[in-house]
Formats: structure tokens, sequence, C-alpha cells
């Protein structure tokens, strides 16, 4: 199910939250709308936590994470780290590292199977990917861009890229990770992917601007929807067809 | 893709894959198509976003109706036709500034029709302009100007006081005849220079020049100081002055004073004047004026040309002109000296007895002389010269002259033809003169008359002079006298005539079709 919402007048969701399925971090200040969005669809499921990382707003383009484990910046403090150690579930693994390009969450775009990163990431940053997040590493480009953690986001079930994708592109990417892509726009044509829009396998939140066309294909390429009219039908008919004469 | 770098030159051997662009969904419409900048579909964009926004749709123009021509502000009028060109430069930089104002540029614009006299034109642009993320929209936008109409300034004074002259130019020659300006005449009709006059008028003395700038008076006293020598003054009267913007307008008068040596005058040095001109004997015939005289000795035949300022410091008058020309006839020539080619004119040194034609047949007078005319003249012809043993003279140099050197008893100008009423197969434009009603003599219409026949007959002779203006076929000619062309008196070759434009009727421009298609078939 996908939700429309705005962090302080702002369409740029990816920026101000990290969404994944084991847990879900949103920016601090504001009104509290923003926070009850999210604990209003997620509460129940997965822990919701406030944080600042490096006493900055933007946590969502600062750190990246899976279910197993989550990475931040060298930038993150002390405090900042204890209290995500706290607040989320022991199993997965918080861990800050040294990397010249810190803005990590543009960096790096994950699954819970697949990494794409930065093609100029320190060989040393991508061991600890593979390790921290126990997730096979592919250094790409999207679309010519560098920063795949901005112009792509994805998750087990499907993926979304830059609209000026080739097919080519299209083909290989699909292939590496292993979930059907589309290439798309969010937020009235923004291209900027996960600065948009925050997802995990089974909810999506978009910016506000979304229009009900990307909405749509953003519900259909990851497979938010569940099926469930299918499933419904599935069940009625095994109930409403008793025997063939 | 390999990490990091940039796709691959076509051509440098590398193997580049493919790259077909994918399709997206229009995010507002939902239609497939080619990804661009605003990732929205044509008709989304341009349903949603007006680039013509804030750009005006009406304007004014101002336009004088005497002129056909459009104000450009601040001061300028320029001409320009209906749905010219330069009519839509002029609109379009009225729209210059709105338009660079919202970033807006113009891909092109055309005229739309409108009545001419709906006092309304309209324009259609296309306007281009960058709107969301980099995406250029082209739209047309329609601009409708209204035409106001005011009397451009020139056309506003030239209304108000139609002979309202701000510059005039006074041409004068003191002498008593009026070859000169018949000469001068001709000369401005040529090269058009009394185009801008006002108006012409006679005076006493000379012409009048009137015109509606200094500059345009001024350009007429330049083409003067080309063609003949004169001396110019000018002086300025002041009609009025706008204390505010300290504007003062003039009333301009060029005092143009044409040397009054002329073309056949005889003129007696000073001993001091013939000495500085380096022993030029002391008569000497004037043979051109130009911006310099050419004064030729016609006992040595040595030309020497003064220019005006020269003239000025030495101020001498002709002692004869040539309205004191006699006729004399040539009984004998004894050429002297080959014939040579002096400043493009030929002259032969020759003994010639002559006697006065007055006098041939009643007494034995006759005088033997020098002359330079030895390649025209031949027994029996009549020649026109300057009678020094019977003339009376009131000049000092002459007397001084007399004095000093044996001077000869004839000096013969020109050779004279049979004057017949002729008709002539071409003719000349003249000038639209006013003329003074007030200051005429009674015999100065047959003065004038004679005058002009005279300067015709010169035409005729002198091949330079015809060289510097326009002759015109004459269409009324008709050839009666072919029987008696065998005579030696000098034509004009009708290779140097000039077609007239007649605008006529039909049965004439037939007629001259006929002839023109006879000559180039022949």
């Amino acid at each position: 199910m996908a939700t429309r919402i705005q962090f302080e007048n702002n369409c740029e969701i990816g920026v101000f939250s990290k969404l994944t399925n084991a847990y879900c971090l949103v920016a601090i200040g504001g009104s509290e709308n923003f926070y009850s969005a999210f604990e209003s669809e997620l509460s129940d499921v997965i822990p919701v936590v406030k944080t600042s990382i490096g006493g900055t707003r933007i946590i969502g383009r600062l750190c990246v994470g899976n279910k197993n484990g989550l990475l931040l910046p060298h930038t993150t403090t002390d405090q900042e780290l204890q209290h995500l150690r706290n607040c989320l579930p022991d199993q997965v693994v918080v861990q800050r590292i040294d990397e010249r390009l810190s803005a990590l969450g543009n960096c790096i775009a994950c699954n819970d199977h697949v990494a794409l990163t930065h093609p100029d990431l320190d060989k040393a940053t991508e061991e600890l990917i593979a390790d921290v997040l126990g997730v096979e590493v592919f250094r790409q480009t999207i679309a010519g861009n560098i920063l795949v953690g901005s112009y792509c986001a994805f998750t087990n079930r499907g993926g979304l890229v830059h609209p000026h994708t080739s097919i080519e592109d299209l083909d290989e990417l699909s292939t590496l990770l292993q979930v059907p892509l589309v290439a798309g726009t969010v937020n009235r044509g923004s291209e900027v992917i996960a600065a948009g829009m925050t997802v995990n396998d089974w909810t999506a939140f978009c910016g506000s601007d979304t229009t009900a066309t990307e909405l749509s294909v953003i519900e259909s390429v990851f497979k938010l929807r569940e099926g469930q009219p299918a499933a419904i039908v599935d069940d009625m008919r095994k109930s409403l067809i008793d025997s063939y004469v | 893709m390999l990490p990091g770098s940039a796709a691959p030159a076509a051509g440098s051997g590398m193997f580049v894959p493919t790259q077909t662009v994918g399709t997206v969904l229009c995010c507002i419409c939902g239609v497939s198509m080619q990804p661009n900048p605003a990732n929205m579909c044509a008709r989304c964009l341009r349903a949603r976003v007006d680039i013509t926004e804030g750009v005006p749709r009406h304007a004014a123009v101002v336009y004088c109706p005497d002129c056909a021509s459009y104000l450009q502000p601040p001061r300028s009028w320029l001409r320009a036709g209906p749905e010219s060109p330069e009519l839509m430069q002029i609109l379009l930089r009225r729209l210059n500034r709105p338009l660079a104002r919202l970033r807006i540029s113009l891909s092109g614009a055309e005229f739309v029709f409108s009545e001419p006299h709906s006092k309304r034109l309209r324009l259609k642009l296309r306007l281009r302009r960058e709107v969301l993320h980099g995406v250029v929209i082209e739209q047309t936008h329609p601009v409708e100007f209204t035409v106001h109409d005011r009397l451009c300034d020139a056309c506003a004074r030239a209304q108000s006081n139609p002979d309202q002259w701000v510059a005039v130019v006074q041409l004068r020659q003191h002498v008593p005849h009026r070859r000169t300006f018949l000469y001068l005449e001709q000369l401005f009709l040529k090269h058009g220079q009394a185009s801008l006059a006002l108006r012409v008028a006679s005076a006493p003395g000379g012409l009048d020049f009137f015109f509606s700038s200094r500059s345009h008076a001024a350009r007429l006293v330049d083409f003067l100081t080309t063609v003949a020598p004169i001396r110019t003054q000018t002086a300025k009267q002041l009609v009025s002055h706008n204390t505010k913007s300290s504007v003062y307008n003039y009333k301009h008068t060029f005092s143009v004073e044409i040397c009054p040596i002329c073309r056949e005058d005889l003129i007696a040095l000073s001993p001091q004047v013939s000495r500085d001109l380096g022993g030029l004997g002391p008569l000497v015939l004037c043979i051109k004026v130009t911006n310099a005289i050419a004064l030729l000795d016609p006992l040595t035949l040595r030309v020497h040309h003064l220019e005006e300022k020269k003239y000025r410091a030495y101020n001498f008058k002709a002692a004869l002109t040539s309205k004191q020309l006699v006729e004399y006839i040539v009984l004998d020539i004894e050429h002297e000296s080959p014939e040579i080619t002096v400043d493009g004119s030929r002259y032969q040194l020759a003994y010639a007895q002559v006697a006065r034609a007055s006098d041939f047949g009643k007494n034995d007078t006759m005088f033997t002389v020098r002359t330079h005319l030895g390649h025209l003249l031949n027994p029996g012809d009549l020649a026109l010269g300057y009678d020094l043993y019977g003339a009376n003279l009131n000049d000092d140099d002459m007397d001084t002259a007399m004095m000093r050197h044996s001077l000869p008893e004839v000096i013969l100008v020109k050779k004279s033809y049979e004057k017949r009423p002729r008709t002539r197969r071409w003719k000349l434009k003249r000038l639209p003169v006013e003329e003074d009603g007030a200051n005429k003599a009674k015999g100065e219409e047959e003065k004038r008359a004679d005058e002009y026949e005279e300067f015709l007959r010169d035409l005729e002779r002198n091949s330079e002079m015809r060289f510097q203006i326009d002759l015109y076929k004459d269409e009324d000619y008709r050839s009666e006298m072919a029987s008696t062309i065998g005579d030696d008196v000098p034509s004009v070759p009708i290779e140097e005539l000039i077609d007239d434009l007649s605008l006529g009727d039909d049965d004439e421009d037939e007629g001259e079709d006929a002839n023109a298609h006879a000559g180039m078939v022949a």
C-alpha cells in the first residue's frame, strides 16, 4: 500500500526517513504528522525510531541498511550510535564506517540480498557492506549517474529506476538484482527516485506531489497490492464450485 | 559498463553496446512516452504550462500618414511599407524588452492579414521558453498592434509652412551674360544636385537655391567647388530659440561667387602676374573653366591652370569677352609647326592672313597674324576673333602690355559656321526656375533666347563640354535636312544621345518597341 505524505511541506520523503523490512528510521523535527503516518502503518510490525545523524535531519541519505544491519557514516555522534543500538532489534548490526563518501544513502542502494554501490567506493567499505549487510555487492551506474543510491529504489520484490535508463541497462540491472525493474518517476516527474520515496516489501511512502499514474506504477512494480483480490477469488472459487456433474 | 568511465568514443575500436531509450509513463496522464526532463507528455506540458504568461498581447505603434513612416522611439522615423520586413523589425523591437525580461526567446514571427484601414497590425509570434527541469517549449502567441496616426516632425513643418526654408545658396557671377548658369543648370540636372531644393529662383546676376536643411545646402556648395572656381561666404540669422532646451533655429545663407573669367575671354596680364605665371605672354585666352581656370597663350601654345585662390590674389578682369567677337574671313593659312596636343585639345601654330568681314570687299585692310587654330582653318573659312587693332579698351593692363610688347592686331578664337536655323535631333532638359517678374527689362527675353541658342551651338562644337552633361534624343526631330548634311557643320553624333523616358500612351510605346526590336535584330 502506498501512502502520500509530506515532511514539513517538503515532498522528498526519502531524504528524511529510511524504511527497511526490520525497522524504520524517521527524522526529528517538524510536526508529529510525519511520525504518526509511519506509526499508524508500521508500529505493530516493526520499530519506528526517531533519530538524527551527525546532528542533521537528512538521515535517509546518510545511512543505508537492510534487515541484517545498518551502516552509518563517520559523522554520526556516539550518542546517536548508542541510541540506535538501543532502539533497534538485536539481530540488526549497527556499524559506523569510515568512508570518504559519507552520504552512504546516496552511494549505496540495497535490499536483503544484493547491493549496488558507487563505482568509486573503497574496497574496505565494500567488504564491510558485504559483511554487515550480508549482501552481494556490485559496482554500477544508473543511466550514466554514479549516485546509484539516489536514482533507484529496490526491494526484494521489485525496483524503480531513473526514467532515462535504457532498455539494455534495465535488462542488465534486472539480471543482477534478480527482481523486475521499471523506469519511472516520482513526485510529479522528479527523477531522483530514492529521495522522493521510501519503500519496503509491503509498504511504500511517497511525496504528496506524486501523481496517480506514478503511484500506480509504484504499487504494481513493488507488488504492494498483495494480489488480494486474486486471492479472494481463488478461495471463493474453491467454495463455489462444488462438483462437475 | 565499466565503473566510473564515460562512454567510449564511437570508432575508437571499442565495442559500445547499443542504447535504446526505454519508455516511461507520463506522470500526469499515464500515456507511454519517451523520457524527457519534465517526464510529462507534450500534451500535459502544453496544458499545464503556459509560457506566454506575461507576454503583452497589445501594443501601439505611431505612423505618419504623409510619409508612410513609423516612429521608432524616441525620435527616429523609419519608412516601411505594409507587411514589409522593415515593419516587422520595428514591431519586434517594441516587444524586445518584455520578452527579454521574461527570458523568452523568439523563434519566428509572421504577419496575420488585417485590413489596411483597420489601423491594426497583427503578428503571430512563436515563443520559446525553458520551463521545469530544462524542458524547452515552443508556443504561438498572437499580438495586436494599434496604429496611431501622427505627423512626423518633417511633415508637420512642411505642412504648416511649405515655403519655409532653412538654408539658401545664392549663386552669383558678375558678368553680363548667363552662359555659366545655363551650363551649371545642365550639370545640376545630370548629377541630381538640385533635387533637394525646395525651390529655385532667378535673381539679377545669378540663381538662388532654397533648402530645408543646412546640410543639403552645404552639399550643393561642395558640388560647386568641384565644378567651378568659386568663393563662399556663410552667414546665419537667428530665427527662434528655445531657452529651456537651448535649441537655436537659424536661417543659413551661403553666398557663392563664381570667378568672372569665362571661356573665350581675352585677358591682358600685368607684368607682375605674367612673371609669376612663368612668363606667360601678356595676352592670354581662357579656354576652359572647371574648378581652375585654364589660360592659353595663343602665341606660344602654353596652357596654365590657375586655381581660385591664386586668382583671388591677382584678381584680373577680362579685357574682351565673347560678346565682342568680330567675324573674320581667312584668306590664307601657312602652317608653322606640326599639330600638337596640349591639355587634351589640339592646336597648331600657323600664320593666317585675315580680313574683317565688314572690310571684305570694301577695302583692302588685311592682317597677318599668328593663330593657334591652324588645324581648323582653311582659306575661305569664317572665324571669330578679337579685334585689337580697332578696339577701344578701358584696361590698364592692356595699355601696359601695348606699351611694352608689340601686340597682334587680331586674336582668332574660334571657327564660325553658317548660321542657319536648324532643327536639332537632340534636346536638353531645363530646371524649373522661378522667374523674378519684378526685375525684368524689356529686351531681356530676346537676349535670353539668343544666349540659349548660342549655348546650344557651343555644345555642338565642344565635345568635352557635351561629355559633362546629358543630351536627350528629341522624338519630334524630322530629318528634312538630310540632303544638306554634307557640309562639315558640327553636329552631335547619335551615339551620345540618351533616350528620354516617356511614360506615355500605347502607340508611342509600340512605336518605340518596334524600333528597339528592329535595332536588336539588325
